[in-house]
């Protein structure tokens, strides 16, 4: 029993923790896409945080609304800056981080 | 220079506005600490609940026509806040199209993964979208989750460039996406008119009302987070466009 | 501490970092990850509390009260960036207008 509730901690403390990193990472780096793959990934996490909660409702609204179509909203909202950007501003920016193309191609 | 795409770091080393930056974290950090710490003290002070609206949610369940917890509350005993919800959906929908963001006009010619997989998934998920609205009466599941479902694979479907067809993009669509809170809220009238308190269900029919309202909720839901994400209003312009670049791939 | 008190702290961390990352980002798609987090921290705060009582079932009304947190977010969320992307096309800078940044 002792080796359970360890291992129960240690999956809580291991889950919360990542959360908090992940966040923090995604508020604070620099290339907008890596932030919003980083935010599906928190999202997934927290579906993983719901079950472990006893809520598998919410488990199954935050798999695919919180993480899924948020983030394929914000990604295509990504993409639209992109256009934006180069077609009616050419000015106002350099070239576009050509690493990762063209999110619609 | 800042591009659209390229969020500079948020504490630049340039001149003024690093001081400017650098002081506000200096000033912001001990301030979130101090209002965490607060928040925290508060939640650990909360005295153990003593299981009053479970227990009275767990003795009426079967006056409420379904089975499963979850379901029985959202439907049924607060029901006017799920009501209140697909409005809200309803709402945003509108605001976004009168907005007037452009379409976005992007080749649409799906590489093969996308193409493969859209074809493989697509009967997958209204089948699983059918399933989670059956199963929500008496275990996990339910309205939104089937909904969500359903607008992640019409999702799948406008990624590769299918667009809704100009007939019906015009009327039905606008039943279609304002059918679920329209039903909701005839509901809502008849038991108003048959047992004098808004969204009061009779225990005996409640189960059918419950059905009711979920399925035509369901498909309101998928076509309304479908159309939040598409973004413009789909009219006969936009059609044009898309099926022009759609060119050899029909 | 039984684990709904720690992932209640957890959520208010969330909340704590998805403020500080509100305010110190200027970019607006940074502000609205960062408004998404806060909400993700209120969920697990209320979640969380509704699992204390160790040995019984979880309180369904704060999950009910969750998943409609989630749709309204997800549209809050839609329209937000609808309203980014209106400020970018017209000024070019997807900041507000006293954080343009040079």
């Amino acid at each position: 029993m002792e080796t359970l509730t360890l291992l129960n901690w240690g999956f809580d403390i291991l889950l919360g923790l990542g959360l908090i990193t992940l966040a923090l990472w995604a508020l604070f780096c620099t290339d907008l896409f890596q932030a919003v793959v980083l935010f599906i990934a928190f999202g997934l996490l927290m579906a993983l945080l719901w079950v472990r909660l006893d809520a598998p409702d919410v488990a199954l609204a935050e798999a695919a609304i919180g993480a899924g179509l948020t983030g394929a909203l914000i990604m295509a909202a990504l993409a639209r800056l992109q256009n934006i950007s180069r077609n009616d501003h050419p000015d106002s920016g350099e070239k576009s981080n050509s690493k990762h193309g063209r999110l619609n191609e | 220079m800042t591009t659209l795409i390229q969020a500079k770091s948020p504490i630049p080393n340039t001149g003024d506005s690093m001081n400017r930056r650098t002081l506000l974290l200096i000033l912001l950090l001990p301030l979130l600490v101090i209002f965490a710490a607060g928040l925290g003290y508060a939640v650990l002070l909360l005295p153990e609940q003593p299981q009053y609206l479970p227990n009275l949610v767990i003795e009426n369940m079967d006056q409420s026509g379904v089975s499963h917890p979850v379901t029985a509350v959202l439907l049924n005993f607060r029901g006017y806040d799920t009501l209140l919800e697909l409005v809200v959906l309803l709402l945003a929908l509108l605001a976004v199209w009168s907005l007037n963001i452009p379409a976005a006009r992007h080749k649409a010619a799906p590489n093969e993964v996308l193409d493969t997989l859209t074809n493989l998934l697509t009967p997958v998920l209204i089948l699983v979208t059918a399933y989670l609205l059956w199963v929500g009466a008496h275990a996990p599941g339910g309205a939104f989750q089937a909904g969500s479902v359903l607008a992640a694979s019409a999702v799948l479907l406008l990624l590769g460039g299918w667009r809704i067809s100009v007939k019906l993009a015009g009327l039905p669509l606008r039943i279609i996406l304002m059918a679920g809170p329209a039903v909701f809220v005839i509901i809502a009238v008849v038991t108003l008119l048959l047992e004098g308190q808004l969204l009061k269900f009779p225990p005996a029919q409640a189960g059918q009302f419950i059905v009711i309202i979920e399925t035509v909720a369901t498909v309101s839901i998928g076509a309304t987070l479908a159309a939040l994400f598409l973004g413009a209003r789909p009219t006969a312009t936009s059609n044009e466009v898309a099926n022009e670049i759609d060119g050899e791939h029909k | 501490m039984n684990p709904a008190n720690f992932y209640a702290l957890i959520g208010i961390g969330l909340f704590s970092v998805g403020l500080l990352g509100l305010i110190i980002n200027s970019h607006l798609l940074k502000k609205i990850l960062a408004i998404n987090i806060m909400g993700s921290g209120v969920f697990l705060v209320l979640v969380a509390l509704a699992k204390r009582a160790e040995n019984l079932p979880a309180d369904p009304v704060p999950h009910a009260m969750v998943i409609t947190g989630i749709v309204v977010a997800v549209s809050a969320t839609a329209l937000a960036l609808s309203l980014m992307l209106r400020v970018a096309s017209e000024t070019g800078h997807a900041t507000l207008p006293d954080e343009v940044e040079k």
